[in-house]
């Protein structure tokens, strides 16, 4: 049930990754683009997103809604304080992001439409994000 | 532009309405970093192949009704995806978060963490794209 519930997610997630543009690159860097001829789009895309999530979290929270799934208490993520990985995690993102457009969620969708370089970004998303968690755990232990 | 911006704005409630969905069912974060990275492991939980099936698979039935992949995706040479794709594992790793799991979510839950980290994330890409207006020193 928490599996399908999942994949349904992950459809209509993408789907709205397509509508909105947010799958070509090149929407994307027009973004970032400010000096240039910017294009905006992604601040309506976020803007839509988050005028769904904002009052729905908060409706979560307030409710305590448990969840479908009955082992699985809600999980919030800390929203504060910031810390040095944090930062440093997002200046890398950024400099990965910046050089192609494409970030985790596109990159999937660009899988699914064909395209065998959109393997290679994949690949290497999950090996940086692997071998960091690996980095992060030995030395914590 | 007026309708872009329709589709902009609509394409971003669905994206928001899956986040809210899977946040109520699972009680999950939709953050696309963290359930890819997670999925590879001992302890993934059948939901996040679900998830990552079900973005996979809308694409897939999208380019059954014909959309192409986007011409400036196929320009990018396959070192540059390389090392971005490295760039940004290891720094939604670090970050806990990408745009879906900071942005979508983390701007949504009031959380600064995520504020901060969306305003770094897009700081720093805007510079890159800046830069290499001087010269692509970059295939």
């Amino acid at each position: 049930m928490k599996a399908v519930a999942a994949g349904f997610c992950g459809f209509i997630f993408a789907l709205g990754l397509m509508v909105s543009g947010m799958a070509d690159p090149a929407n994307v860097l027009g973004f970032l683009d400010v000096t240039g001829a910017w294009n905006p789009l992604l601040a309506f895309v976020m803007g839509g997103a988050v005028a769904v999530t904002l009052p729905g979290f908060w409706w979560l929270r307030h409710r305590q809604v448990t969840g479908l799934a009955s082992d699985k208490a809600q999980h919030w993520p800390k929203r504060w304080p910031p810390d040095v990985a944090l930062v440093m995690g997002a200046i890398l993102f950024g400099i990965g992001w910046g050089l192609t457009g494409v970030c985790p969620g596109p990159a999937l969708v660009l899988l699914g439409l064909d395209g065998w370089k959109a393997w290679l970004l994949v690949a290497g998303i999950l090996l940086g994000w692997k071998g960091t968690q690996y980095l992060q755990t030995g030395r914590a232990r | 532009m007026t309708f872009a911006v329709l589709t902009a704005f609509g394409g971003g409630l669905l994206i928001g309405s899956a986040a809210v969905f899977l946040k109520a069912a699972t009680g999950h974060i939709l953050g696309v970093s963290g359930i890819l990275g997670n999925a590879v492991s001992r302890s993934a939980g059948s939901w996040r192949w679900a998830f990552l099936a079900g973005v996979v698979g809308a694409a897939v039935v999208m380019r059954g009704m014909g959309v192409l992949l986007p011409a400036s995706f196929s320009q990018l040479g396959w070192e540059r995806l390389l090392v971005a794709g490295l760039l940004t594992g290891a720094g939604t790793r670090l970050a806990n978060g990408c745009t879906s799991g900071h942005g979508v979510c983390g701007l949504g839950n009031l959380s600064g963490r995520s504020l901060i980290a969306v305003l770094v994330f897009m700081g720093t890409a805007g510079l890159v794209v800046f830069f290499q207006h001087s010269g692509s020193w970059f295939p």
